[in-house]
């Protein structure tokens, strides 16, 4: 009973936050990464394209809510989620006309176009910022729990409960079918080919007779539906504020560096890695480790590693480490 | 050259009280507040109520032979101590106020008192700082609070929880002087009391995600967990998320986190949870929520110490004869304390004029303002507790 116990208050506190706030993690990250190994630049502006598509989402959601649109126990948000990832597709698609491409046809080096990343990504806060405003915004709706700490435990009888909110039901669901659609698109179809050739080799690809054009677009309309996805699970389950998608940036690349730039895969093991480091270098151990241990052996201390202001320092850590020793990832991406 | 400099330095000093005193004038007082970061629900309600004793002055005409008051506005955007310095500033040395209201936040607050005040020579006066270090700072008598220090708020908080026979408290608090001071006087209070406190661990404001936190808070337990935060804030976050995960279901808020937003967020969700907030049950309060009717919330922490600290201000110049910082410093404890006729809000005017015959008042204002060395309130306060969803008053203690 104690060993249920502890598994519950672990997967209360650890299991299931860890695993919600790592699919985020890994969708903004594979974002990231696909701009990385297509377009060679590492885009900054990511974290605010991000916020972009989900202030279209909530706008949208408002505007179905008023007209007294539904989904029921989901929240309205998935019905808006369409919108939101087409406003978020034509806001990268007038970005790239109007800045990267410039950069592109003068075959600009990469931290050239890194810099003009944290330009879009100025630009892009500023004007969220403008139409939405800085605050906080809760768009979420309908039933707020798969299951609740109360009713479980009720259920059960045991003494920790176990709540599972219905936005981290959502998120793993969604992004379960997201990366399975981004692996078939990339392995199956003629585009997605024709997109991990240009990634091996620009000038090999050009002379097979690959539009270049049209993987930039291909990418950028699949990285607008990332970002918008990513954007809006993270909101539900949380909440909208711009400055934190700001902030976001640093744990989503590290995610990406982490795997390996450039290697989709690698994105989404490395959000997981950050998402758990996080959250159990900053759990206090005590309570799983009192119902495991016969009570002579109690710790009578938190058991916590470090105090969770520490939680962002956990990211650098991370990143440091990978970079010291194997400066290609995990997943063997290529060198940053 | 150096000569005529000082000359003329000189006369215009000299110059000054003779062309206040020869015709009616303006004073300007300065309301300092965080209008926008963290307790930008809170500070608008605080201004106008300051603003609503300067105009009741003004109104009456009695001020040192008729001197109207009128009110500048300055930002101190809570957090950015340098944001709060440019701001006080502006405005003492453009808009030559000779008092300031403010600020509100207590990081605030010390880094105006140490860059402007005290070395402009101007009287300030906070209604809402209640860090304890603002006790023992060095302010050459240029600085009062109509808030009382946390260390007392830590003393009630501990005898709220131990009359309820709850001895075992998880204390999260917001990462500032806030936060960090009321925590430390908190659990130093508890302990003493033989309560204990399970951890104490600090949450930082504006994440959008505190489930980390709330995991160490349950993993160390506690019949209730103590939010020393902001309600607009950090702290909202942490009780939604030890909602969620079924950590806690009750809690003990102290001031920052009362106010109508908290019924909004959470309603009947925590209902049994307790807390307390600087206020009184003296006469003063129900003529002061009068007085106001719906110019804005007179309710909203901080209100009644926001019209106290200006009316205070101006009755001190009345005592004094002058508007001068310097001379009217020393009169703020002698009209605020006994004794004297008793004045309640609404009632300037009548002070003005004891005052002006060479008599004695002893303010009793909206919140019945009772300063004790080094120039702060002795405080006592409202005992909260979420009853169907609303805050609703226990006692006074």
């Amino acid at each position: 009973m104690d060993f249920l116990n502890a598994i519950v208050a672990l997967s209360n506190f650890v299991l299931v936050p860890a695993i919600a706030y790592g699919s985020q993690l890994a969708l903004g990250a594979l974002g990231v990464t696909l701009i990385y190994g297509i377009l060679r630049f590492s885009n900054f502006a990511h974290g605010d394209t991000m916020a972009f598509g989900t202030m279209v989402t909530i706008l949208m959601t408002w505007w179905l809510q008023s007209m007294g649109v539904s989904l029921g126990p989901l929240p309205t948000a998935l019905l808006a989620l369409p919108v939101g990832i087409v406003g978020c597709m034509a806001l990268v698609l007038i970005t790239d006309r109007v800045v990267y491409r410039f950069y592109r046809e003068q075959r600009a080096k990469p931290v050239i176009l890194v810099i003009v990343s944290i330009g879009v990504m100025f630009i892009l806060n500023g004007l969220v910022r403008f139409i939405i405003g800085p605050g906080d915004q809760r768009f979420a709706d309908g039933e707020r729990f798969i299951i609740t700490a109360f009713d479980f435990r009720k259920m059960t009888g045991l003494q920790e409960g176990l709540a599972l909110k219905t936005t981290q039901g959502i998120t793993l669901v969604t992004a379960v079918i997201v990366v399975a659609l981004l692996f078939w698109f990339l392995n199956h179809t003629r585009a997605g080919k024709s997109m991990r050739a240009y990634s091996d080799n620009e000038d090999l690809a050009l002379l097979s007779g690959i539009n270049p054009d049209r993987v930039v677009m291909i990418t950028w309309l699949i990285v607008g539906a990332l970002a918008t996805v990513a954007g809006v699970l993270y909101g539900l389950d949380k909440s909208f504020k711009p400055f934190t998608y700001l902030q976001l940036l640093l744990p989503v690349f590290a995610s990406a560096i982490v795997g390996g730039l450039g290697n989709p895969l690698g994105a989404i093991a490395g959000g997981f890695v950050i998402a758990f480091s996080e959250v159990m270098v900053t759990y206090a151990w005590k309570k799983v480790l009192g119902h495991l241990l016969p009570e002579s052996l109690e710790p009578s201390g938190l058991v916590q590693l470090l105090s969770t202001d520490y939680k962002f320092a956990v990211s650098f850590v991370i990143l440091l480490i990978v970079l010291l020793f194997r400066p290609t990832g995990l997943f063997r991406g290529k060198a940053v | 050259m150096k000569n005529l400099l000082m000359t003329s330095a000189a006369m215009a000093l000299a110059a000054g009280p003779v062309a206040a005193g020869s015709h009616s004038e303006e004073i300007t007082l300065g309301v300092l507040m965080g209008f926008t970061g963290p307790i930008e629900s809170l500070t608008p309600h605080m201004a106008d109520a300051a603003e609503m004793a300067m105009k009741e002055v003004s109104d009456s005409g009695k001020l040192l032979d008729g001197m109207t008051v009128t009110a500048e506005r300055g930002d101190t955007t809570c957090i950015d101590a340098s944001a709060a310095t440019a701001a006080a500033e502006r405005l003492v040395t453009a808009e030559g106020a000779k008092g300031i209201v403010g600020a509100a936040c207590s990081g605030a607050t010390t880094s105006v008192l140490s860059n402007v005040t005290k070395p402009n020579g101007v009287v300030q006066i906070s209604p809402s700082s209640t860090s304890p270090a603002l006790t023992t700072i060095e302010d050459n008598g240029f600085f009062f609070r109509t808030a009382p220090s946390d260390a007392r708020q830590g003393k009630i908080m501990s005898d709220i929880l131990m009359d309820r026979g709850i001895e075992e408290v998880a204390v999260t608090y917001t990462n500032n002087d806030y936060g960090k001071g009321l925590a430390d006087s908190f659990e130093q209070a508890f302990e003493e009391a033989g309560g204990t406190v399970t951890i104490s661990a600090a949450h930082e404001d504006g994440k959008a995600d505190y489930s980390a936190e709330v995991g160490a808070l349950a993993s160390a337990g506690g019949e209730r967990l103590v939010v020393a935060g902001y309600v607009d804030q950090g702290g909202s976050g942490v009780v939604r998320s030890a909602l969620d995960t079924g950590a806690f279901s009750t809690f003990h808020f102290p001031d920052g986190m009362i106010g109508t937003k908290l019924e909004e967020n959470f309603g009947t969700m925590i209902d049994g949870s307790t807390g307390q907030l600087p206020g009184t049950d003296s006469p003063g309060k129900d003529k002061f929520e009068e007085m106001v009717g719906d110019a804005f919330d007179a309710t909203s922490p901080f209100t009644g110490e926001s019209y106290d600290a200006a009316a205070l201000i101006l009755m001190a110049m009345q005592a004094a004869g002058s508007s001068d910082p310097a001379e009217y410093k020393g009169h703020v404890m002698d009209v605020a304390n006994a004794p004297g006729e008793e004045i309640l809000p609404g009632e300037l005017g009548k002070a003005l004029d004891i005052l002006a015959d060479g008599g004695d008042v002893d303010y009793v204002g909206a919140t019945a303002v009772e300063l004790i060395e080094p120039g702060e309130s002795a405080g006592s306060y409202r005992e909260i507790e979420i009853k169907d969803g609303e805050i609703t008053t226990v006692q006074y203690r």
